[in-house]
């Protein structure tokens, strides 16, 4: 991989650079978001611990379950399926609310964190382009949270439906309804759907807009962060007596509009059809706002040293 | 020989500070420069903008590169330490071998593990757990590991003790320094590093104002310890600076008659920190008296 150094010519003139020996950039990707990895450990460990908690919370309810299922609930009820559906969702809502609150921390950290310890000094003294380094730090909340967290309530689920069917088996509870009712596949498709594109694109300027402010901030990043959104948005409503900048601010951060959900009964599947998604301007807009924060992000990585 | 440097009327200002006040810089490769300057003179700017890390005014090209343009593609032929402990806090040594590994295409990771081996840094240990001399030597074991063209040291061994500072020194000239390779270093402790460069420059308030090479400065400084009853007539001979050492006058000359000075006492070559505090002294004062 080195050149040799006594192959250099020895008197090469300065016109001409040597022929750089190339790592390709997938390889410098590659090491750059396992440097953030390294660095940021909460990425993975703060949602586990989200994931344990709430297994022990459902351990809890179940054994709970059983005391007192001769009284509580008739063999066969569907009310023991429905606990168990409401644990799911409690446990993706729980994982991904904390990975998305871990995402906005690393945001916030991720150029300011370098430039705060000098280290910036360090990563600037290797062939890695400002570009490469800001992708790379962009890639953990919209791409490696969203599929962490995927992968850790998909775990989670199914260790807490063999934790509860161990427990509750011959305890007069229908376990099969939890098996069924669960209906497992369907209920992990519409979360994986749901975590790439709103948490991953729809959610992406508010990323953007967060290492934006991270690369900028000469202190206090997070409060660079949420201060002027809310000063703008006080100060429309003042002068104008209008909340467009509110209303802006809540339709980003409640996601895009889902189909009406039909009944109790409804189709998951709905959900998965990506033309609802796709065809909404929102994204669009929502994907060009972030595209240009990242790119003023990484010419101010460039600008700026230490703090 | 190739050159390396090559800046033409370099200028930076921050708000209404000249930190820079468009210095001219030709190094050649295989030299040793030391860039020495009291604090504020301007180093650290120069040496940022030969790193790409800040935008400049004038030109200049480092390996016939904009180091402001393309710092990333530069950065493949030159290393450089900026200040001691930039190695982030929580790197484990291991990690730091894997990442340059990872990013540099001319890192030899056997190199580094054998510098690292005649540490006592071990593998598995946190930036934060180390000492700030063994950082330092990390740090170091890295960069040597690199096969660069260019190495800029911006205060290397700032805080390390004494044998720190000499092992580092040591390793740079005996592991490193090949006769091909350039290496431009700024520090304020002159004295340890007066034997192994092979260039000297002297910056002040953003300018220069000495550059030669050490034979150079050799053959043109000299010093004189004058006997008593000499001190007048060697004084009439117009010395750069005077200074006393145990009751006995040792005055500083420049471009002088060796033999002229012989006679009136011990001649030796001054050190660079007598010479800087002769130089960058007579500059202060030259420029207030043009003030007035």
């Amino acid at each position: 991989m080195n050149t040799p150094s006594n192959a250099v010519p020895e008197f090469s003139s300065h016109s001409q650079p040597v022929a750089p020996a190339a790592v390709s950039p997938a390889r410098v990707m590659y090491w750059s978001v396992r440097r953030e990895l390294w660095e940021n450990r909460s990425i993975y460990i703060v949602p586990l611990i989200a994931a344990g908690i709430f297994l022990l919370a459902h351990l809890i309810s179940v054994v709970f379950l059983r005391r007192h299922a001769d009284t509580a609930w008739r063999p066969g009820s569907a009310q023991a399926g429905d606990a168990f559906a409401t644990h799911y969702e409690i446990a993706a809502a729980l994982i991904m609310g904390t990975a998305l609150i871990v995402g906005i921390f690393y945001s916030l950290d991720a150029l300011y964190g370098e430039r705060r310890d000098r280290s910036v000094l360090f990563w600037k003294s290797l062939p890695v382009s400002d570009l490469t380094t800001v992708l790379s730090k962009l890639t953990v909340p919209f791409i490696i949270l969203p599929l962490l967290s995927f992968a850790i309530t998909v775990a989670t689920q199914f260790i807490m439906l063999l934790l509860s069917s161990a427990l509750l088996l011959g305890s007069g509870v229908n376990l099969s309804a939890l098996w069924t009712g669960a209906s497992f596949f369907h209920v992990s498709l519409v979360l994986l759907y749901h975590l790439l594109t709103v948490h991953g694109l729809w959610y992406a300027p508010i990323y953007g807009w967060l290492l934006l402010v991270s690369a900028w901030a000469p202190r206090a990043p997070f409060l660079w962060a949420f201060m002027p959104p809310f000063v703008i948005c006080g100060l429309e409503k003042i002068a104008f007596n209008t909340t467009h900048c509110l209303d802006l601010l809540k339709y980003r951060l409640s996601g895009p509009n889902a189909p009406e959900p039909q009944g109790p009964g409804m189709d998951y599947m709905a959900h998965l059809i990506p033309q609802h998604f796709f065809t909404q301007p929102g994204l669009w807009t929502g994907m060009l706002v972030a595209a240009i924060f990242v790119a003023l992000a990484v010419r101010l990585r460039r600008y700026q040293g230490p703090i | 020989m190739a050159s390396v440097i090559e800046a033409h009327h370099l200028r930076k200002v921050y708000g209404t500070t000249v930190a820079l006040d468009g210095i001219d810089l030709h190094v050649e490769e295989g030299r040793i420069l030391g860039l020495i300057g009291p604090n504020g003179a301007g180093k650290t700017t120069a040496l940022n903008a030969i790193l790409g890390l800040i935008p400049y005014e004038g030109q200049l090209k480092v390996l016939g590169r904009d180091p402001w343009k393309e710092r990333d593609e530069l950065m493949r032929d030159v290393s450089f330490i900026a200040d001691v402990a930039v190695l982030p806090r929580w790197l484990r040594v291991s990690q730091a071998l894997d990442y340059v590994e990872g990013v540099h295409p001319r890192f030899d990771r056997a190199k580094a593990e054998g510098f690292l081996s005649k540490t006592t840094i071990q593998r598995g240990s946190r930036v934060r757990e180390l000492s700030k001399g063994m950082v330092a030597q990390l740090h170091l074991a890295l960069i040597m590991a690199i096969d660069a063209r260019l190495l800029v040291l911006d205060e290397p061994t700032l805080g390390l003790d004494i044998l720190y500072r000499k092992q580092f020194y040591d390793s740079l000239l005996n592991d490193y320094f090949d006769g091909r390779r350039t290496i431009i270093v700024s520090t304020h402790q002159v004295e340890e590093l007066q034997h192994i460069l092979t260039d000297l420059m002297f910056i002040d308030r953003g300018r220069i104002v000495l550059s030669c090479s050490m034979e150079e400065c050799e053959s043109r400084y000299m010093e004189v310890m004058v006997r008593p009853e000499q001190v007048a007539a060697a004084r009439a001979l117009r010395p750069i600076s005077e200074r006393q050492v145990l009751g006995r006058n040792i005055l500083l000359f420049d471009h002088a008659d060796r033999q002229q000075l012989a006679a009136l006492g011990d001649v030796r070559t001054p050190g660079i920190a007598d010479l800087f505090v002769a130089v960058i002294g007579n500059h202060a004062s030259g420029s207030v008296g043009a003030a007035k």
